[in-house]
């Protein structure tokens, strides 16, 4: 496996640009830093494009026949759709200032993954077909001709952005490479070039409403076992509901938080933190995913998928829709969402039933963010907290890139952890909040075949978590996306071994105290509290 | 090599104006229709580029966000970073026009180890930036007094200050030599640094040494090979009344100057110099982060094929009964 390769030898960092210029397209696809394409089937479930079995370091991609036309099509359609796309191709003075803001670059050394040559590969293309000065001065404009070399560049390197948006704070017009990158997979995908971890998932989602693609009874049943591990850790028997109707909030939540680990915990401190307060609420079993791996996609699929959850919140006749720790579910549902499928007048505009409070900023689109919504309930005293509960911990918190720069969700989780844990350490200022790095797995790139990319594109992240790791003793790194949930403690473990990852909701939930509750010796792990227990003390 | 492509084009230009005026005496064409054809190009070229982008659309609410998001009431919102406000957009954009904000951000990223990162605040950029910008906008508002009649105090004011140096050196601006060095810092960073030098087309070259061709021509105009103002600005006067006369009283250098002047205003709508009107309109500097309480709408906005519930339920009924999760069907 690729995996084990690398783990072998440690990653060579080499910033030195090689001799030939870039414009000479040249893409060696290396096991372990490409993703497998999508497979057929799930492809024709969503009716995609050009579904085909084949291979990227094959010679034949089997495109079809007039693959450039549709190319160049594609691009003149979307040029006149996206002013962004038209924009960051015409205005982009190469400056530099972005090339070593993107992890990929940091992580890597390859040129092609400056923000900037990223954007160049396409770009190059648009001044052949669509500038007069590229189609007048060629080469020397910077154009280039749209061969296959060029596509099969576009596919490792637009697989090769996480589309975190670091680069755009850095950018003196914002130029958002994000921006490109969504363009150029949705050209990439016009002649059917995509990779499994994005189609599959957005074809299991559209399917069965979650990536995992779990039918409604193995849903109840992971349902069930938490509220049975709940009942031993707490001694609490929680209500779970599922597609109850007329309950006042519909919460959405990415699957993984129900199926993956670490991702486990969170749940149930959402189960638990929803029991105390005695949230009127429901689980959704068709809507039972707020991650969207369609925006991975295309802006269509992206909305398809996100149709589900203003389409359930009328169905079930909710009030409002909270949405759980997820990166970008939350781009999608603040950036996208009222526009893709709004407006949501069906709903009302949210206000917690617990504190009064009125989320004026989610008026239109209707949807509450968990940590605006715990934050509330904390600086109102509505929660009991012993944050000794997390005292196995030394915290530090990693800000998810689309809740940071898409978003702006950056002190509430930071107040939830101040009331939680008693030790919390922030990683350097170049490393958090706007300026944070990415896991390096977003985007659709979280699948194992791509390790090598992973772990480069990881590696600023987590060098500054070995930096509070070594300072402080750090040993835990918190955060609220399920990506990063997934993909962190690999790669936490290849560079800096001894620290966990959890949800900011799992530290609730241990520091939670319940009414009626025994007294807790586990935290929601299983594993004995450090504090106030006769037997601790395991150093 | 695209270096060398850029500075050979530029030569030849050059020769091109000294054979063009100074062996066949084209007066007329470097003097007249050469300037008026280039001024043509500026501005149609200009609109064209600048219509073309607002006839795309914004189809999505994008900013990019980098400060704390207005929620709830108690936590202090970032009014510039993350602005909430008409007000806050003006003053985001503002910022980024007025002092390249964004780039005094910058920071450089090093190995300090085999993996091991340094991160170094790196402002040289943004000094090098500000003072091109700057002091080219300080050179060009001084040139008005050629286009206006009677000159505005404020103008002769600018020109006071930017000459004060005068009783040390010969007549120079400090504009002028700040322009010259911030060129320089341009010009050999693309040269110096491995990754710009990487990422550099000849077009950016050719742009910098442009820009080197005006200013140095300019220089020695007004310190060796002094050219007779008052003549300039009757020619200028003439040719904003469309009556155009060839200028007298000048050399081969005013003549390189206007050359480049126009080669440059002719070039700029087909170039990166278009970032000057671009940034105006990047939607993820100007739009509000209110993404959540104003709705956006996509003007082209069309239907999408969906996975219905009913759909669902059907295929996943009896998994749901099972399970006692309530169904709309029995």
């Amino acid at each position: 496996m690729s995996e084990e390769s690398v783990k072998d030898k440690p990653l060579k960092i080499d910033y030195t640009p090689p001799a030939k210029s870039w414009l000479e397209p040249a893409v060696d696809f290396r096991k372990g830093n490409y993703g497998y394409p999508a497979s057929s089937k799930h492809e024709m479930y969503l009716g995609l494009e050009n579904p085909r079995e084949w291979h990227p370091p094959e010679k034949d991609w089997k495109l079809p026949k007039d693959w450039k036309e549709i190319i160049l099509k594609g691009m003149e359609d979307r040029l006149s759709r996206y002013r962004s796309f038209r924009l960051f191709l015409d205005i982009c003075v190469r400056c530099g200032a972005c090339a070593d803001k993107c992890h990929f670059f940091i992580g890597s050394g390859d040129p092609k993954n400056m923000p900037v040559l990223r954007t160049e590969l396409l770009r190059s293309v648009y001044r052949k077909y669509f500038t007069l000065s590229g189609k007048v001065f060629g080469k020397l404009a910077g154009a280039r001709e749209l061969t296959e070399e060029v596509l099969k560049e576009w596919f490792y390197y637009f697989f090769q952005c996480t589309e975190c948006r670091r680069c755009s704070v850095f950018c003196p017009y914002g130029i958002d490479t994000c921006e490109i990158t969504m363009m150029g997979r949705e050209l990439l995908n016009l002649v059917g070039c995509n990779i499994n971890w994005v189609v599959e998932p957005a074809s299991n989602s559209y399917r069965t409403g979650n990536h995992l693609g779990i039918p409604p009874h193995a849903f109840k049943s992971t349902i069930d076992f938490a509220i049975d591990e709940i009942k031993e850790i707490t001694g609490i028997d929680v209500e779970v509901p599922i597609n109850r109707k007329g309950a006042e909030i519909l919460f959405i939540s990415p699957s993984a938080d129900y199926f993956g680990s670490p991702h486990w915990y969170t749940f149930l401190g959402y189960l638990l933190l929803f029991h105390e307060i005695g949230l009127d609420y429901t689980w959704s079993t068709y809507a039972s995913e707020g991650g969207n791996f369609g925006f991975f996609h295309s802006a269509d699929l992206a909305k398809r998928l996100n149709a589900k959850i203003y389409s359930e919140a009328k169905r079930l006749k909710v009030k409002w829709i909270l949405g759980g720790e997820c990166g970008h579910m939350w781009r999608v549902i603040h950036q996208f969402m009222d526009t893709f499928n709004g407006p949501a007048e069906f709903l009302e505009e949210p206000v917690s039933s617990i504190t009064g409070t009125h989320f004026d900023n989610a008026k239109s689109t209707k949807m509450v963010h968990i940590c605006e919504f715990t934050a509330d309930l904390i600086k109102n005293e509505k929660l009991k907290l012993d944050p000794g509960r997390n005292d196995k911990w030394k915290v530090t918190y990693h800000d998810s890139c689309n809740v940071s720069r898409g978003m702006g969700l950056l002190e509430e989780p930071r107040y939830i952890l101040q009331n939680v844990c008693n030790e919390f350490y922030e990683m350097p200022d170049n490393t958090i909040r706007e300026r944070t790095f990415c896991c390096g797995s977003g985007a659709g790139l979280g699948s194992d075949e791509n390790m090598e990319t992973r772990l480069r594109g990881g590696f600023p992240r987590a060098n500054a978590v070995k930096y509070v790791q070594e300072q402080y003793g750090v040993n835990l790194l918190s955060c609220i996306c399920a990506i990063d949930k997934a993909t962190l403690p690999p790669l936490l473990e290849y560079w800096v071994p001894g620290v966990e990852v959890a949800g900011v909701h799992e530290l609730v939930g241990n520091a939670l105290i319940l009414r009626g509750e025994k007294e807790r010796t586990t935290n929601l792990r299983g594993e004995p509290l450090a504090q106030g227990e006769p037997l601790d003390s395991p150093a | 090599m695209g270096l060398w492509y850029s500075i050979s084009g530029v030569l030849a230009l050059l020769l091109l104006v000294l054979i063009g005026v100074g062996g066949i005496r084209l007066y007329s064409v470097f003097g007249i229709f050469i300037p008026y054809l280039a001024v043509i190009l500026f501005i149609f070229g200009f609109v064209y580029r600048v219509l073309k982008w607002a006839s795309s659309p914004v189809p999505f609410h994008i900013p990019t966000v980098s400060g704390q998001q207005k929620s709830l009431p108690w936590i202090k919102a970032d009014s510039i970073d993350s602005p909430y406000t008409t007000g806050g957009v003006v003053k985001r954009l503002a910022l980024d026009i007025l002092l390249f904000r964004s780039l005094l951000k910058n920071e450089k990223v090093e190995l300090e180890a085999p993996h091991r990162l340094l991160f170094r605040t790196s402002t040289l950029l943004w000094l090098g930036a500000m003072a091109f910008h700057w002091s080219l906008l300080v050179v060009v508002l001084r040139h008005l007094r050629f286009f206006l009649e009677p000159v505005p105090s404020a103008l002769v004011v600018l020109q006071r200050l930017d000459s004060i140096l005068q009783n040390l050196m010969p007549i120079i601006y400090i504009s002028d030599v700040i322009l010259l060095i911030a060129l320089g810092y341009l010009f050999f960073r693309r040269v110096i640094y491995p990754q710009v030098k990487y990422i550099s087309l000849p077009s950016d070259y050719f742009v910098l040494l442009g820009i080197a061709g005006i200013v140095i021509s300019g220089i020695l105009m007004r310190l060796i090979y002094k050219v007779d103002l008052v003549q300039v600005k009757e020619w200028i006067m003439a040719m904003l009344r469309f009556r155009p006369v060839s200028p007298k009283g000048v050399n081969l250098f005013f003549y390189v100057h206007l050359f480049f002047v126009s080669l440059l205003a002719a070039y700029f709508p087909l170039s990166k110099l278009m970032h000057m009107p671009g940034i105006f309109l990047s939607p993820t500097k100007n739009l509000r982060n209110t993404s959540r309480n104003d709705r956006h709408v996509n003007p082209w906005d069309h239907e999408v094929k969906v996975h219905t519930y009913d759909e669902y339920e059907d295929e996943f009924r009896d998994s749901m009964k099972e399970a006692g999760v309530p169904v709309e069907k029995e």
